[in-house]
Formats: C-alpha cells, structure tokens, sequence
C-alpha cells in the first residue's frame, strides 16, 4: 500500500551538500521546498562533538559517518569480460549518509578545476590534433566554459570561507599564489593556512627546482568568518582529524557549518530523514517527473508527489536513481548506444613517502587541507607533446593528519607486525611525510556503470554495476608525474624514499578517495550526455541531476568545488530561467 | 475605547494574511482594532507570555506548561480565549484585576508563579491591548492540570496572607529626575519584561527581594546572574552595545545566550524594537553595583588539575587564554556566568551542554557539547574552579559535591558518546 502526499513545489533526493545549497537557494524563491534524506539527522555537537569524535576506530574503521553496505553497495568489475561481485565492505571510497551527506567528513581541499577542463577536448585537438585523443577516450566538452562558471566559483568559496592565495585576480598574475589557475574575480575570503614544517619544506624544493608552490586553498579555517548567510565558522585547531571525521569545532566548510542554521529557520522548508527515495516517477510519455516514491524507517511506502524534482544524492547513488528508474537509455559499451553511465571516472593518487632522520614534522599537528601545492604538471598547463597522455594533476605536500592508526608511513622492507615493526613506526612517526598526486582520469569507452544482472538491494532493485580499470592515459600519467614526484623528494632531502604507484590494474579494495565521477553528465547534446549544460534532464525537463555525475571527466583536483559550483549554477538557471518559463532551457 | 468582541481576527505570521472568523453572534470589529492587537502581539512578546502559557508541542497560550517552584508544580493557564478553560469569558475589567492584583475572574486569589507583582506595574491601556491580542489567538479547549502543592499552599487563602506580606499593588512611577528612555526600560524591566523574576534572589517565601534587586539568583538549577553594576559577576563591564546585541540577536563580541535566557530572547526580547532594547539597557546599566563576597582560596592542586583539563577539552575552542572567539565561541575570561556567585549554569553547561540562542538576526545555534559522560564530579569542580580563577577570574572554588548535586538533578541535552 504506497501512502499519497500532498504535492510540493520541489522534492530533493538526498540532503548533503548540494541538497542543501538547492534547499537554499530555491526557498529564497518562496517556493515549498522537501528533501528526503536516506539517514539520520546529525549536527555538530550531538554527533561530533570535539569531546569524542577524534576516536579513528569509530570512525574510519568502523565507519560510523559512511552508507552501510548492508543497506546499499554495488558490484564491481575490472573490464566488461569479467563478472563482478558486491562490495560487501567498502573501500577504494567512501560515500556518506544522513544529513551533509559526504561533505561532512571531507578533507576541505577547495579547489576550481581549469578553464581548460570545460573545453578539454576542443582544446585538446586544437593543441596537439585529433590524434591526441584516442578512440576509446569519450572525451566531451562540458558544455559550460569556466568564466561561465566562475561567478559561481566565487560564491561557493565565500559561503564556505575559503582559505587561500589567489595567483590570478581577474588576468593579474599575484605573488605566491597559483600561476596556472583560471581567472578569479576576486581573492579568497579568507588569508591561507599556517603552513607547518613539512609543506613548508616541499615548497621550498620545489620552489629550488623552478616550479610554483602555493597553499593548498582549503575549507578548513584559518581564521574565523561570517558567510554572506551571517553563519560562523572558527578558526581551524589544526588537529588532524578531517577526512572521514566530521568537524566538531565548526572550523571545516559543510552543509552544518555554512547553510543548515539559516535553511532550518525557514517554514517553507523540511527535511524528512531515514526516507530513502527509491525512484523517480514520471508519466506515462517518460517526459515529466510526478514526483518520488521512497520507503521510510519502518518500511511504509510513500509516494510523494512534486512539481520540481531534484536528484542531490551521492553521485553514484544520483545515476543508480535515474537506472531504476528506467530515465534514459542505459549506456552499452559494446553498442556505444545510450548515455546513462557513461564517463564514470575516478582519480589517481600515486604518492611518494620520504623519511628524514634530521627533520621532526610532528604529522600531529595537521589539517585536511594543509599543505603546499605545485600546479605546473596538471590540466594542459605543460606541453604534452609526444608525452602520449593528456591532462596531468597536482602534486601535493600534504601534512593532513598524524592519526595514530591510519598513519603508517613506513620505509621499504620494513615488516608488517612484530618488535621490528614497533620500532620503524616509532623511529619515523615524526619523521615521515608523503608527497602526493591528485592525477586526473580521462573517460573511456568500456568505463561504465549499468545495473547488474544478478546482485539486488534491499528494496529488490538490481545494484548498481561498477567496472572500472586504469587505462594508458592514466597509467603513462602515472609514471611522468612519479618522476616528478621523485625529483622534488630528493631535493627535500630524506634519508630515503619509497614510490606507492598505483595500478596497473584499479584494486577497488584500498581507501584511495570518494572522487566519484559522471555517469550522468553534462553536455551540448542529448546526443552524448544525459543532462544539459543548468544539468537538467534532456528528456524531462522537471528534473534536475547535480553532482560530481554531472563530470564529463575528472580532473587533477578534487571535486567539491566545482560539484559546489555547478550546484549554484543550476539553482541560479531554476531561479531565473525556468520558474518563469518551465521547460526545457536548451533545445536539442 | 470601544469595546470589541464577535468578529476577531486571528493575525497569522503575515499581519496582511489574516482570517477572519466569527466567535460570537454580537458587536463588531471597529477601526482601530488591528492596531491595539499589533502593540498587543508585541507587549505579549515583552512580557513573555508563551514562555508559561505555551507547552513544548502545545498549542500557543493553551497553557498546562509544568513549573516548578520550591513549594510544588504549577500547571500554567490556558490564557486563549475559550470561555470554559481559557479566559474567552473574562470581561476587560477581570483581566485588568488578574494582571494588577493576581486575582482570577472568579475572585480566588492567584499564585505568584504568574508575575502579578510585576505585571501590577503595566499600565492600563498595556494590558487592555495585551487582552485584545489574546483574544485574537486561535481558542483552545483544554484544561490544564491540578497543581501540585505542598500544603498549606494547596489552599489559595494562604495566598492572600503571602499578599498581605510581600505584595503591593501599583502602575508603574516614572520616576521624575530620570529621562524618558530611563523610566521606559525600567518600565520594561520592574513590569511586563519581570526580568526580576528570575535575577532577583526570593525569600524563603518565594517573594522577591526588593532589597536585593537584580543581584543574581537560583533559578530551577541554573544561576540567572547579577544584572547590576559589579565588573566580575554583574553587567559592570558590559557597554550599553553589548546589552542590546545579546537581547537582540543572542550573541554579542563577549559571550552567547544559553538555556533560560536563550529561551527569553529567542520567544521575546530578539522581537523588541531597538529603541526598547536600548532603554532596558540604560537601565540596567544605571543598577548600583553589587559584589558578592564569594571569593576564596582554590586549592593548588585542584587548580592545576582543571588547567590539564581545560587544555584537552575546552581551549580548541574557548582558546588557552580563555578569551574565545569573537562571534563564535563565549569568552570565559571576565564572563560574568562564570564568576557568578553560584556556579549553577557554568556547571550545566559543562556537564549537560548546550544550543546558543538563535534568532532571526544570528541564526548561529554552536553547541556547547556534553562533558558530563566524560569528566567525573571531581574533575568538573577543579575544571570550574581553574576557570572561575584563571586570567584575572576570581570565584569561589566548586565541590564536588555541588557537581554531585547538579548532576543527579539534570539531564544532558547534546549527545554523548
């Protein structure tokens, strides 16, 4: 028996991030604004408190803010050939659930990606040919240009704070910032972080090698703000305990920290939590959304009928929703026909562990977004010229965490347990550091998400299929950024250093990073993408899809920023353009 | 004045959007009406009425709201304008009397958990307006439970001997050498705001201590502070500035409002008009100071180990100095709750936690997480005892056994672990 609600303006799937940046936005509209969230309610000091969240157990590995795979996973698969199995454990990333969703317990790197990014393949063959791009590289514009783009950039940075040093205020090159970034209309709000020892030292050798470090820009505070909503956030501790944790001294950008205390006060908005919204419905020409049907805490069903549907859920879960739904033609890499699913990419994140016997860098005293950055071998800011891959990414010197448990940088050779295990752990706790790439992964033909076959959820719908593999881009990538990775540790000088490459093959096990993207991308035509450049749906106008699905490809940064962008994007193209005239706003 | 019943209108949230509907079968809404409701709405916010007469989940001004008092629990009225078990029946004239001498339409004698001696000081046309606004709500048909009274108060005649001691009738007296923003915030402040209700010390016959105005009292195992001129305990080191931006938004650069008083500023003094706030707070400011002898020696050893424990738990984010985060988190140095002369709500806020007030101006609801699942009694007392005593505080030092007390008489309101 499905229970019938009364209608609401607008139904979000999902309440974290964007879920609360759409709820923001379109209730200034006035309009009636419902988000259904699968988990809890959470706020700060209920739920982490600084009286008890630094506690690694519970949170990284028992994962207490992370989806429970009893409730919701996927099968996973290297190549097409393969059969995939369900992930009964999660691993390689890290989706959130409950209120904030995953932004909850990022890390709070802030990153723009580059103009370069939204015009890659345009930009690609214009450089270096068609030949550049390589058949199986379903490489797309993104049907959107950064300065399109950057107006919203900047309003997400000024809601979350964002500590940094710009490089590039509207075409003036500045000091110490990123030499490579696109233009900004203005700085960041807030001054960089404190750079502590070890980030300091990798600036500096790079800086000795001719390249262009710069501070991370990051979401942890560096001093307390106000946002433009008049929401506070304090100045970061620098205790180390971000990604996987959710911040209990309000220092880190979130839906907790910089909308909910202002979403919450208003009356045309409400939040109905453990309600899983399991499909979006639409009539009966598959051409206009009626609304979402979700199951609550207690198993009833509901249907919850709206004019305006917006799917906001994790990016994966945003394309799962669409498939079960039966929106869209489920991409067949075998055909090349449909959309849905296609462009899933990931990141790539080889790194580098040096060990210093004259250097203490007390890893104790960190941020999640601490650290120093150079951008010289990322998006098209080198010449790729008979390199045979495109694209690149940031190498980082990252002083994120000294957790005693996850912190393991140990030198080669070193055993896994036992007296001379103790003593290598002891003997470089302090004196260890990695440096790191945030490596980009361009869109391949047999990269894919469908629905599986055999593997069903709770609700009886089929999981969602994964099969994923690094390809020769990423791995050749791999290989020239290592080569720099190396060239900046020995100039910093260890006693040794131990290369962590990733690959050949993508190992799903590994916690490498919850950057997730496409399946559900953007794009000029319908022809290659599911949704239109304000990411509304092709075929059914009254339904949006935001989030990292929305990425044509991954860039050499992490996602928020531009998620968080996009996300200002498209309620601006609701609030504007289609509230006064519903409808599809590209034509085909 | 003409007098109004039949046609009422119900002023929702949109002063425009309002519904009329029909509750009698006489009279008729006159010119006029809406405005004397409007300054009626706003006087019951002053006085804040739904603090008592609204439940938690209750319907507004339905009343059945528990109070406890030293001598019992007292369920408040149903003030809507039902005429069985709200006040719907009662004439102008019977509302005027319980107002000004605490006496219900039927003549019995009323307890002073309802503010009549404060509210003795409104003027007559205040509360004719506060009575137009009710009669404006939506009316409800509940009676509200029996009180629970220990004898002999279970009977209302004791009441009239408590009357005869404590109680004396009268408008409130501009007094005369005094400006006009002056008399208005004591106005405000001696009548319908009864901020003495709560900061005034009580004797041990529940009346206020006239003698001891506003020097900080025990209330319901929080301690509302000294509101006079002393700099540690009191609003000594207070501008008028930072009086107005607490009242208004909760909040202002020095410390935020938590508990009971968060309560207050959220349902009332955050909905006062500027010009009123800045009269309360010339008032106050004009309070003679009162210091409390309260200071005495902390014993070293305690000291040091509430400094160990105030850098593990506390300076993240009260800071090592103890000087907070302006706008974000409450300055312990110089505060005045924490001086205060019971350490009550400092202990509460330890133990149980706490949510900021937040308003329409400073939505920012920062959570002061529970300890209390994580410090024993003796390390809460030598944590309050290094606070009240660090960077220039100076309070006297907290047992254990006050701990003890607290504890087992409240309950946490954030989570643990």
């Amino acid at each position: 028996m499905v229970h019938k609600l009364p209608s609401v303006d607008v139904v979000l799937v999902g309440f974290g991030w964007t879920g609360a940046i759409m709820a923001q936005e379109l209730t200034e509209e006035g309009l009636e604004v419902l988000a259904l969230e699968r988990g809890s309610w959470r706020d700060t000091g209920t739920d982490f408190a600084p009286s008890f969240i630094q506690d690694e157990l519970r949170y990284r590995y028992h994962g207490h803010l992370f989806e429970e795979t009893a409730q919701e996973t996927l099968t996973f698969r290297n190549t097409p050939d393969q059969t995939a199995l369900p992930m009964r454990r999660l691993g390689s990333f890290l989706p959130g659930t409950g209120v904030g969703g995953s932004i909850l317990h990022w890390n709070g790197q802030a990153w723009r990606f580059l103009p370069y990014d939204f015009q890659i393949r345009s930009q690609t063959v214009a450089r270096y040919g068609n030949a550049a791009v390589s058949q199986d590289m379903m490489l797309q514009d993104w049907g959107i240009t950064y300065d399109e783009l950057e107006p919203y950039y900047m309003r997400w940075e000024e809601l979350c704070g964002i500590a940094g040093q710009a490089g590039n205020v509207n075409g003036q090159k500045q000091p110490g910032g990123n030499p490579f970034e696109g233009p900004r209309s203005k700085p960041y709000p807030t001054p960089p972080m404190k750079q502590t020892y070890g980030p300091t030292l990798f600036g500096q050798a790079a800086a000795s090698l001719g390249l262009h470090p710069f501070p991370c820009p990051s979401g942890n505070m560096s001093q307390a703000y106000t946002n433009p909503l008049g929401v506070t956030l304090a100045p970061c501790t620098y205790c180390g305990f971000c990604e996987k944790f959710g911040c209990g001294n309000y220092s880190k950008a979130s839906a907790q920290t910089t909308i909910l205390p202002v979403l919450m006060r208003k009356k045309n908005f409400t939040v109905r939590t453990e309600s899983e919204v399991t499909r979006v419905n639409v009539d009966a020409f598959g051409k206009h959304a009626t609304g979402v049907t979700y199951v609550d805490a207690q198993g009833n069903e509901f249907e919850q009928p709206a004019d305006l549907v917006i799917v906001c859920a994790y990016a994966t879960h945003n394309v799962h929703l669409l498939m079960s739904s039966g929106i869209g033609k489920i991409y067949d890499p075998s055909t090349g026909q449909g959309t849905l699913g296609k462009n899933y990419c990931y990141q790539l994140t080889p790194s580098v562990d040096l060990f210093f016997d004259d250097k203490l860098l007390n890893p104790f005293v960190g941020a999640g977004a601490l650290g120093v950055i150079v951008d010289d071998w990322n998006g098209d800011n080198f010449d790729h010229t008979s390199l045979g891959f495109i694209h690149g990414g940031y190498i980082a010197g990252y002083m994120t965490t000294g957790r005693p448990i996850e912190t393991e940088l140990l030198p080669e050779g070193t055993p896994k347990w036992g007296a001379k295990w103790k003593k290598a752990f002891v003997e470089n706790y302090l004196k260890s550091m990695s440096v790191s790439l945030m490596g980009a992964v361009m869109p391949d033909k047999s990269n894919h998400l469908d629905l599986d076959p055999t593997y069903r959820d709770v609700y009886g719908r089929p999981l969602m299929r994964m099969t994923y593999d690094f390809k020769q881009n990423e791995l050749k990538m791999q290989d020239f950024a290592m080569g720099k990775m190396v060239e900046i540790a020995h100039a910093m000088k260890p006693r040794e250093i131990k290369k962590s490459a990733r690959g050949p093959r993508y190992d799903i096990e590994p916690y490498q990073s919850t950057h997730n993207t496409g399946g559900a991308i953007m794009g000029a035509s319908p022809a290659d993408s599911v949704i239109n450049r304000y990411l509304q749906h092709w075929d059914v106008p009254n339904l949006f899809v935001v989030g990292a699905s929305a990425f044509p490809h991954n860039s050499g940064y992490n996602p928020t920023g531009t998620v968080s962008a996009l996300a200002l994007w498209a309620a601006d193209a609701i609030r504007r353009q289609y509230l006064k005239h519903p409808g599809p706003l590209v034509h085909a | 004045m003409t007098r109004r019943r039949g046609l009422v209108p119900v002023a929702g949230a949109a002063a425009l959007g309002a519904v009329f509907v029909t509750l009698g079968s006489f009279a008729h809404a006159q010119i006029g009406d809406f405005a004397r409701q409007e300054r009626g709405r706003y006087l019951v916010a002053a006085g804040d009425c739904a603090a008592c007469h609204t439940a938690d989940d209750g319907k507004p001004f339905a009343g059945d709201r528990p109070i406890e008092t030293p001598f019992g629990t007292i369920y408040s009225a149903n003030i809507t304008p039902d005429p069985e078990t709200g006040i719907g029946a009662w004439t102008e004239e019977q509302f005027y009397r319980a107002m000004h001498e605490g006496l219900a339409a039927d003549g019995r004698r009323l307890y002073p958990a309802f503010p009549y001696p404060w509210f003795t000081k409104v003027t007559r046309q205040d509360v004719d307006d506060i009575r137009a606004y009710l009669r404006t709500v939506a009316p409800v048909r509940a009676k509200p439970r029996d009180n629970e009274f220990i004898w002999p108060l279970n009977h209302r005649f004791a009441m009239a001997a408590w009357n005869g001691l404590f109680f004396t009738p009268g408008e409130f007296q501009p007094g005369k050498d005094k400006s006009a923003e002056w008399n208005r915030g004591a106005y405000l402040v001696e009548g319908l705001g009864h901020c003495g209700a709560c900061h005034t010390p009580k004797n041990v016959f529940g009346s206020s201590k006239t003698s001891d105005a506003f020097q900080g009292a025990e209330v319901q195992n929080w301690f509302a502070p000294n509101l006079t001129g002393d700099k540690r305990t009191g609003l000594g080191s207070w501008s008028e500035e930072d009086i107005v931006a607490l009242l208004k938004t909760g909040h202002n650069a020095r410390t935020t409002a938590y508990g009971p008083m968060g309560a207050v500023v959220k349902d009332s003094t955050s909905k006062l008009t500027d010009q009123d706030l800045q009269a309360i707070a010339t008032f106050l400011k004009s309070l003679p100071a009162f210091t409390p002898n309260s200071a005495g020696d902390a014993d070293q050893k305690m000291l040091s180990a509430g400094k160990a424990i105030y850098g593990d738990d506390c300076a993240a984010c009260h800071q090592l100095g103890g000087e907070g985060v302006e706008r974000v988190f409450p300055s312990l140095r110089g505060d005045a709750v924490v001086q205060s002369e019971e350490p009550l709500s400092m202990l509460r806020l330890i133990l149980n936690g706490g949510h900021a007030a937040a308003t329409p101006k400073n939505p920012n609801d920062k959570t002061m997480p529970s300890f209390g699942w994580k410090l024993s009694d003796e390390q809460v007392a030598a944590l309050a005892t290094y606070v009240r005593n660090a960077w220039g505080n100076r309070a006297a030092p907290v047992t254990a056994e006050t701990v003890r007390k607290l504890r087992s008489s409240t309950d946490s309101v954030t989570g643990a672990y």
